[in-house]
């Protein structure tokens, strides 16, 4: 067997005369963590109900662990484990009891059901919770007694529709660390609108704006995709005057921009824009070198995930007419950076 | 098949977790007390005849009041999702459900046992009759409940199931007390299609083959239309 987990090939959905996704192909291997990401109303929830069996595609094909969405969609709910948008639960029941059910509907039955139950409660941590109703949890928890169902029969694939929304900063960073560690053994989508997210926890990143797909990669190329980032150099004054160095750094070929940022007793910094994607790190230090000025720091920025997501996604956006409001990226993602 | 029984039980379980259950029981027992014993001794007869003609007027409004929430609710939070993306076919989630009420409907009738028992104390209770009563109430009342549950899998909007449900119930109830008014060659016809001739003869204790044909088929047939329904959200 091949190690195509997922395969999406031409999935149209077309809602009346809203096309929800247009073409979309893809496809995802084994132990990949794919980030689905875009605007409210790309079409991620509409992709992943198809790829859980919910609805059915209006055009094109899916193929989950082998097996079609149309011929075989038994196969393909047996293989995943789902958490939808909101995670929503049986709130009346308990958290055992719910756990309980979800691990029958599963065909877990006895002493391995009780052994599911017990795993997939030490790895979301529901232990102190079991016997309350899952109404009076916080949204964490319920985020968790949600992961707990949707893993409780080790499925090779995980399908979550925006895992990490409405927690506070804390609770998605235990949600985030728990998908990780599932996502060593297992093939995950998740999606969300959460770029910093994606940096930290997912292998591959498919951009979707208005239905279709305009990016397919590594968060790494993608960031890289967007050229080079500035570069910030700093100096010790030693005499020179902001002027002199200034020059010395615009002679430096490649430069596009020249700025000085910041000014401390005895040290100064400039922002160095590149006009191609060379890298101007060993021109510059070179350049120190000749004109014997002292260098303190030299660090390039690549271009934030941010950035390329806006870009992506609004470029895409030609038709106005149906335009779903898109929800900026709440991310305050920093933006990475190496030190020289 | 287990499936199904899965479905059921959580459904069954979920009804004594809420107080939907609770209410329409204790509201229908009530009822049924008040006008039970209003003319019992009035008749001076061990019958409990009188309860046979009673109980399904009340079922009208307590059997959509059961099922109301059934799909609609779960259509509203969400669960349904997560419900049919479990390995299990939507035949047997509509079924699970039918059965899961009907677990319920099946303790109301258990509970108003009460009345045959306290009047066999008083004169002698023909049981047969009692009995033939009884698996005709749980006919009529499983056919108002699949008739709820075809409705609640209409909409999402807990408040229209139940007056949907209600109207048909009301309207296969007692459209055979329209026939006078009609024409001759409709009687046969609406004869066929209404409750409570079909409850009537198994309420004086006739179990008649026709009669459980028109139940069950009645049943099957809603049951399909809802499976239908739920089915219809893939190729929305």
């Amino acid at each position: 067997m091949s190690d195509v987990m997922i395969e999406a090939r031409d999935l149209t959905k077309i809602y009346g005369e809203y096309r929800a996704i247009d073409k979309v192909s893809f496809e995802v291997r084994k132990g990949e963590v794919l980030g689905f990401l875009g605007p409210n109303g790309a079409g991620k929830t509409t992709t992943m109900k198809i790829l859980t069996c919910f609805i059915a595609p209006t055009d094109g094909t899916a193929k989950v662990n082998g097996c079609d969405v149309f011929e075989d969609s038994l196969g393909v709910r047996k293989a995943i484990g789902y958490l939808p948008e909101s995670t929503p639960l049986y709130v009346e029941m308990m958290v055992l009891e719910y756990l309980e059910w979800a691990a029958r509907m599963r065909g877990l039955r006895g002493e391995e059901a009780n052994k599911a139950i017990k795993r997939v409660v030490e790895e979301t941590a529901l232990g102190d919770v079991l016997a309350k109703e899952i109404r009076e949890l916080s949204k964490g928890y319920r985020q968790r007694v949600g992961l707990a169902q949707a893993l409780v029969h080790l499925p090779p694939i995980l399908i979550l529709d925006e895992p990490m929304s409405g927690l506070d900063p804390n609770q998605a960073i235990e949600i985030r660390d728990l998908i990780t560690t599932i996502g060593k053994e297992r093939t995950v989508i998740l999606s969300t609108h959460n770029l910093a997210e994606v940096q930290v926890s997912c292998d591959r990143v498919l951009i979707i704006a208005k239905g279709k797909i305009v990016a397919d990669d590594t968060p790494q190329a993608l960031t890289d995709r967007g050229g080079k980032g500035r570069v910030v150099v700093s100096f010790v004054k030693n005499g020179k005057s902001e002027a002199e160095l200034r020059e010395i750094l615009g002679r430096v070929s490649g430069t596009d921009l020249v700025r000085p940022i910041d000014s401390l007793a005895g040290e100064i910094s400039f922002e160095v824009v590149p006009s191609g994607t060379t890298d101007l790190r060993p021109s510059i230090f070179r350049a120190a070198v000749e004109n014997n000025v002292t260098l303190i720091g030299l660090r390039q920025e690549s271009q934030n995930l941010e950035n390329i997501f806006r870009d992506l996604t609004t470029s895409a956006d030609t038709s106005k007419k149906s335009g779903p409001k898109s929800e900026s990226a709440k991310s305050g993602s920093s933006s990475e950076s190496k030190d020289a | 098949m287990q499936n199904t029984m899965t479905v059921a039980r959580r459904q069954f379980a979920s009804y004594f977790n809420g107080p939907v259950a609770y209410i329409v029981m204790a509201l229908v027992l009530l009822a049924l007390g008040v006008f039970f014993w209003q003319d019992f001794f009035f008749f001076r007869r061990a019958s409990v005849s009188r309860m046979f003609d009673l109980f399904p007027i009340f079922l009208l409004l307590a059997a959509p009041a059961l099922t109301m929430g059934l799909l609609a609710e779960e259509k509203r939070n969400g669960t349904i999702e997560l419900l049919l993306t479990m390995p299990i076919k939507d035949s047997e989630v509509i079924v699970g459900k039918f059965l899961g009420v009907l677990g319920v409907y099946a303790v109301m009738l258990v509970l108003t046992l009460a009345y045959p028992i306290s009047v066999s104390t008083l004169g002698d209770l023909d049981w047969g009759q009692v009995w033939a009563g009884y698996f005709g109430l749980f006919l009529v009342g499983g056919s108002m409940l699949a008739i709820g549950i075809m409705s609640s899998s209409l909409t999402d909007n807990q408040l229209i199931s139940f007056f949907v449900a209600a109207a048909i119930c009301f309207t296969l109830y007692i459209v055979n007390r329209f026939l006078p008014f009609m024409p001759p060659a409709l009687a046969t016809p609406i004869e066929w299609i209404s409750l409570s001739y079909h409850f009537e003869s198994m309420g004086r204790g006739v179990i008649d083959s026709r009669d459980l044909i028109f139940f069950f088929s009645l049943i099957g047939v809603v049951l399909l239309i809802a499976f239908r329904a739920l089915e219809s959200r893939r190729w929305k």
